[in-house]
């Protein structure tokens, strides 16, 4: 499709004046484009017929789902499982005063959708783990703006455990965004091809902690008192009680401990809100570091659905696939390439599957594996995701996992249930897919 | 992997690559959309079959647990083997002040490790500098320099330390700090006398000598 065209869709239908400046994006090949990508209206088209997820509707989410819908997506679906506090209204900035209490990703989804004609949202209001394979299975890619790394690692694994080689549709590219303050990044992950975020969790600055020797014995600022209190003084006191951050009676009791603790050794500052922030380790928020953020993502997003220039990770897997962005001493920002690890646990060795006699007895089935020309292994170890089926290296397990030898398999697992085959000579685990012959 | 021309064969898959218009993601992303429909109807037919995955957590601690190297001072205990993120290692230390003594410390591993440290805690009440009557645990490796290339068995040969090596210089049990710094040889004793179950300096200790 030419310029031309694009031009007289516009006068056809008046409701493209707003897009005419993406109009002349898409209508027009990209200087680093591949030749062959569609311009124009198919670009167009696939924009507004692909199924975006967001996961986070929060600092991040806000912006991202602002931003794909400004940038012509129509079919955008969000998770959260949180609800609004008034503390997030300074930045997150789909919701009013009237909406505390509600559910950020319905209430986020309906802002949306009555300021961007024509864009349809649907939120989940929920964990991410509430929902499987078949799920994810619908959408082109995922976005997420989260704050929590475990949640990140969720979505990672599930979505590199979709990857079916057979079925290229079941490759469902990952971007991610995370700020921390001034400080951010956004990458792009495509499943099994290039690095994720199991292959990049040594990147994620663990949470800056106190020698707990300095806590329970020189505390030097106010935030080592209330960690005293959170950490020492609370299993000291209140054993039995499992501490609730949201519990405003017990956050009152960690104050009020801290700020005695803080006027023993002299030390000023203890507050109410500085006991909430360290307890539940709230991360200082910029809005502008989430608008830099969520902008990067959106673009790589952009990108990915119409083709007008090559993403982040693009071309697997020597592409550069993670961006930082530094604010806090004045600006600073590196592209680069973050290389699989051969021995991640997620992505090093996909799950495959093996066709199994389910009237084997497990030990038959460890034997097996001196056999299997891939493994060959000597000691190996086997567990599923609710059962340890033969452990060998420790010796207290063994003896406790020995009865399951001389037990069918059909009796341990199910069909097409997921096992793990650890051994000392392996760096890392073998995933199985056990699937039944009949 | 062969990438063709758009660079992403393997995601446009080989028979689509070779139509008149390879678009790479997009192409994906376009077929996507209209297979969805059928996808869908064939996920509600196989739906029966989901099981829950190995976690990335578990799988760390699997391959922790195959490498660690326990020796004759040490030993573990899994309450339920089919939950290998909670157990009990016990340490008889065959040397040093606390030789003769047996201890033992429960491992707490959440979903997040190795991000997340394992939470460690002695179970016994004893007389230990960087030890509090609590059993928290004054090691490093436990908190502030925790990083996820670190294994359980570097957490397990950083215990055995401190029975070899109390430090007093990171106290957690203050007075036992004191004891050792001012009077190695009284701490000694107050050692001896606490694994045996008696009191120091009017606090009474569990009797852990095997
Ligand atoms: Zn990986």
């Amino acid at each position: 499709m030419d310029e031309t065209t694009v031009a007289d869709m516009a006068n056809g239908d008046g409701s493209r004046i707003k897009w005419k400046f993406l109009d002349r994006i898409v209508s027009r090949q990209g200087p680093f484009a591949d030749p062959d990508n569609p311009i124009g209206e198919q670009a167009l088209q696939m924009l507004s017929s692909v199924k975006v997820l967001v996961i986070g509707a929060g600092g991040l989410g806000c912006e991202i789902l602002k931003n794909l819908a400004l940038s012509g997506f129509t079919d955008i679906h969000v998770i959260d499982m949180d609800t609004i506090d008034v503390s997030n209204l300074n930045r997150q900035f789909l919701f009013r005063q009237a909406d505390v209490g509600k559910h950020k990703a319905e209430v986020a989804a309906r802002f949306v959708e009555s300021r961007v004609r024509g864009v349809k949202i649907t939120p989940y209001c929920g964990k991410i783990q509430d929902k499987d394979e078949d799920y994810y299975m619908q959408f082109a890619f995922v976005v997420c703006g989260l704050d929590s790394i475990e949640a990140r690692r969720w979505i990672n694994a599930t979505l590199v455990g979709m990857v079916d080689e057979e079925n290229p549709d079941s490759l469902k590219p990952l971007i991610d965004g995370g700020t921390e303050g001034f400080k951010g990044q956004s990458k792009v992950i495509l499943p099994t091809m290039t690095s994720c975020i199991e292959c990049q969790l040594d990147l994620h600055a663990p949470r800056a902690a106190v020698p707990l020797c300095t806590l329970a014995t020189i505390p030097r600022q106010p935030q080592h008192c209330i960690e005293w209190a959170h950490i020492i003084a609370w299993d000291e006191e209140r054993k039995d009680i499992t501490l609730d951050n949201d519990d405003p009676e017990h956050i009152t009791w960690l104050y009020q401990k801290a700020l005695k603790r803080a006027e023993d050794f002299d030390i000023p500052g203890v507050t109410y809100s500085m006991t909430q922030g360290v307890v539940k380790n709230i991360i200082p928020a910029i809005a502008s570091t989430n608008a830099i953020i969520a902008a990067s993502c959106c673009n790589e997003a952009f990108k990915f659905a119409t083709g007008s220039n090559p993403s982040l990770a693009y071309p697997p897997p020597d592409a550069n696939n993670y961006m930082t962005y530094s604010g806090d001493d004045s600006i600073y920002t590196y592209t680069f390439t973050h290389e699989k690890k051969d021995d991640c646990p997620v992505c090093g060795n996909l799950a495959k599957t093996m066709e199994i006699d389910p009237s084997w007895t497990l030990q038959e089935f460890v034997e097996s594996f001196a056999e299997r020309p891939e493994a060959q292994l000597k000691k190996p170890s086997i567990r599923s995701e609710a059962k340890t089926l033969y452990m060998q290296s420790i010796a207290s397990l063994e003896e406790q996992t020995r009865p399951n030898l001389a037990k069918k398999l059909s009796e341990l697992v199910s069909d097409g249930e997921e096992i793990a085959v650890s051994d000392p000579a392996l760096q890392i685990s073998f995933k199985y897919k056990l699937v039944f012959k009949s | 992997m062969v990438y063709g021309t758009c660079g992403l064969e393997s995601l446009c898959g080989p028979g689509q690559h070779q139509n008149q218009r390879c678009s790479g993601i997009l192409g994906t992303l376009l077929t996507l959309s209209q297979k969805q429909q059928q996808q869908q109807a064939e996920n509600a037919a196989g739906a029966a079959g989901k099981k829950k995955k190995v976690t990335a957590a578990q799988l760390r601690v699997q391959k922790d647990l195959s490498e660690l190297s326990l020796g004759s001072t040490m030993k573990t205990d899994f309450p339920n083997p089919d939950d290998i993120l909670n157990f009990t290692l016990t340490i008889d230390p065959d040397e040093g002040m606390y030789k003769g003594g047996s201890f033992s410390f429960s491992f707490a591993i959440n979903q997040n490790f190795p991000h997340d440290p394992p939470k460690v805690k002695c179970k016994e009440k004893i007389y230990h500098p960087n030890i509090d009557l609590e059993g928290n645990v004054c090691l490093n490796i436990l908190r502030e320099d925790w990083k996820p290339v670190l294994n359980l068995n570097a957490v397990i040969v950083g215990l055995q330390f401190l029975f070899l090596e109390p430090n007093a210089s990171d106290p957690l049990n203050k007075e036992a700090a004191e004891d050792l710094k001012t009077n190695r040889e009284g701490f000694k004793r107050n050692v001896r006398s606490a694994m045996g179950g008696g009191g120091v300096r009017g606090e009474t200790f569990q009797r852990v000598l095997k």
